[in-house]
């Protein structure tokens, strides 16, 4: 036998960690968005585009993380969880970290100018939405432990009341999101109508990374429920 | 006749070497794949996993390796055909031996998973069909042969899955698993000493004179687990909680007291690999030697002399403490996600399957029962990822071994024929 023989061959690479370095990468990716705003409202647009090529290099690299992770989910690897559902929350993460690339790109793109009435709710909603984020990390950096005690009642526990926390966190946002499209509604008909679009387009793709940091949870909460 | 008294010396040293060859082999390769899941686990350093080896794999073999060994010996071949003409015999269990080696050899070089028991067991009946006749072969107990290489691996896995479930729900899947652990721990090592040692006395230790009815050895056999328990409750005992390990359920923590079970169950299986593989290389020595010492008689009652077993022991550790120790190094640095309590569902399960064999004398795969072991266990939801293709690589491995050592031996046959007479 080659040095080792076939024992080892027979222990795959796990998807555990790189699963968790992934998450971890669109985390990073998504917390950019707070400075990202607040050099918005400060109109500091050189600010703005750092932020934005932080964004853009960190989704990169999330990407980057997210095909070798595939390459190496061959058809013969088995798994405690089925490898459809893993790869549908690798593919999950994944859209959440693009979104924050498509927020920061038009922000840039358009020199987007927020109206100041809802600058201070703005802040809070973006704070909530990366809270979404960390929660989602913090249910993936769980995923080896559910391996470990092999998917048993205590640890499953743990990790639901986790993904309801986060549901929890998502409808925060749904509310945030309401409030400052009604401060918007107030105020824009004295604004470029295109802008206002955008404005509106802009709101919605921001819950859209909370909206996707809960999917992520309730793909994992599908993958313990075997 | 004649031939065997002029040659007679030949014959033993040819079987020596050939036999120590082939336990080198075993020692240098096999044992690695044994110890595999411990030093994967991380309980046991390479320095330790080699000396648990060296003593356990020695011990297994001397004390439990008997009963395989005849197998080996007189099992597969029907010796009677062959009373007129006993040289036969001789250059057929040369033959397979050697073929068993080169094609080990080959396989080795070219890293194709093969196993040991299968190249002797391909080359014994290739030589006996070809050699002497289909007569020639037992095949009943062939057959009985290979279908343990299907139930081995079946069964060890069901034993793992089962045991990892206990697991499961006796500690890992309650409020407090750490203090679960440590009052469970030792009842698994009940369990380990409990086996091994009644497999032991009940088949394994008439070469050495000890013999038992059926109620002692349940009695030694309860004595030697209960001594396990008290030995592991101690050590178990001496494992304090670790709160910088901690994370929400003190699993760094269990996973210590688990450690102490896998150096338990990592000797079970050193102890059953040595049982049933060394076979593979003395048993054809066994078998020229008693025809040699015998002076021709084919079918003398001859009891299995020592000094066969301690050749295949020391060529055991001889393989190991030359080869094996860069083998185990790299197993066990690429087997980086087993857990000693993963490691120990699977050791135990293929140990006591092992062991099993041994004593019922059917030569089954080590690695392959191993193997089967570690899927029970990812059944159970146990493991990260398991690399299924490993499993046709096993099969594809049978279909090409056993053909493999049966026409090398029919060569080597023949070539030996041709030389000696």
């Amino acid at each position: 036998m080659a040095a080792g023989g076939y024992m080892t061959g027979i222990f795959g690479s796990s998807p555990v960690k790189p699963m968790q370095q992934h998450m971890a990468r669109v985390l990073a990716c998504v917390s950019e968005l707070i400075p990202l705003f607040e050099a918005v409202f400060r109109e500091d647009w050189d600010s703005v585009a750092a932020s934005q090529q932080k964004i853009s290099t960190l989704e990169k690299e999330a990407d980057v993380l997210k095909k070798e992770l595939r390459m190496q989910l061959p058809k013969g690897l088995f798994m405690p969880v089925s490898r459809q559902d893993l790869l549908e929350v690798l593919t999950m993460q994944d859209k959440i970290a693009n979104r924050a690339k498509d927020i920061a790109g038009v922000i840039v793109g358009r020199h987007m100018v927020f109206p100041a009435i809802i600058h201070d709710n703005y802040k809070k909603y973006v704070r909530r939405c990366v809270d979404a984020c960390e929660q989602a990390n913090r249910a993936i950096n769980e995923l080896d432990e559910l391996v470990g005690t092999g998917f048993s009642g205590q640890e499953i526990k743990l990790v639901v009341e986790m993904i309801q926390k986060l549901d929890a966190i998502e409808s925060d946002t749904d509310s945030w999101q309401a409030d400052i499209r009604l401060q918007l509604f107030a105020v824009e008909k004295e604004l470029p109508p295109v802008d206002v679009m955008f404005l509106y387009e802009i709101i919605e793709w921001t819950g859209d990374v909370a909206d996707r940091a809960q999917r992520v949870g309730s793909r994992l909460q599908l993958m313990l429920a075997r | 006749m004649d031939i065997i008294v002029s040659y007679g010396a030949v014959f033993l040293i040819l079987a020596g070497v050939f036999g120590l060859f082939m336990a080198w082999g075993i020692g240098a390769n096999d044992v690695a794949n044994a110890m595999a899941t411990s030093v994967g686990s991380r309980a046991l350093t390479i320095k330790q996993a080699i000396l648990i080896a060296a003593v356990f794999e020695f011990a297994g073999a001397f004390l439990a390796g008997g009963q395989v060994t005849r197998t080996i010996r007189k099992g597969i071949v029907d010796a009677d055909l062959l009373v007129a003409s006993p040289e036969l015999l001789i250059y057929g269990m040369l033959a397979a031996l050697l073929a068993a080696g080169v094609w080990l050899l080959i396989a080795s070089r070219n890293g194709w998973p093969v196993s040991t028991t299968h190249s002797i067991v391909g080359a014994l009946v290739g030589f006996a069909m070809v050699g002497v006749g289909m007569d020639a072969v037992k095949w009943g107990k062939v057959g009985y042969i290979i279908a343990s290489w299907v139930v081995s691996p079946l069964l060890a896995g069901l034993l793992s899955y089962g045991l990892f479930r206990s697991v499961q729900s006796l500690i890992l899947n309650t409020d407090d698993p750490f203090n679960n652990a440590k009052k469970y721990v030792p009842y698994y090592m009940f369990l380990v000493g409990f086996i091994i040692a009644l497999v032991t006395f009940l088949k394994g230790l008439k070469h050495i004179g000890l013999e038992n009815n059926t109620f002692e050895t349940f009695v030694y056999a309860l004595i030697a687990g209960g001594v396990m328990m008290l030995a592991g409750k101690y050590f178990v005992g001496r494992i304090k909680l670790d709160p910088s390990a901690d994370k929400d359920f003190h699993y760094a923590n269990v996973e210590r007291v688990f450690s102490v079970l896998m150096i338990v169950t990592a000797c079970a299986m050193a102890f059953a690999h040595g049982s049933n593989d060394v076979a593979n290389a003395i048993g054809p020595v066994a078998a020229v030697v008693s025809i040699v010492s015998s002076g021709g008689e084919v079918a003398a009652k001859s009891a299995l002399p020592y000094w066969i077993l301690l050749l295949g022991g020391a060529g055991i550790v001889l393989g190991l403490a030359t080869y094996g120790r860069r083998v185990i190094a790299t197993v066990g640095n690429s087997i980086t996600e087993l857990t000693p309590s993963r490691g120990f569902a699977a050791t135990l399960a293929a140990a006591s399957t092992v062991v099993l064999a041994s004593g019922t004398g059917l030569p089954i795969s080590t690695t392959h029962t191993l193997v089967g072991a570690v899927l029970g266990v990812g059944l159970a939801r146990g493991m990260e990822a398991l690399n299924l293709t490993v499993v046709r690589n096993i099969f594809m491995s049978w279909i090409v071994t056993l053909p493999a050592g049966g026409l090398l031996s029919i060569l080597f046959f023949f070539t030996l024929k041709g030389i000696f007479s």
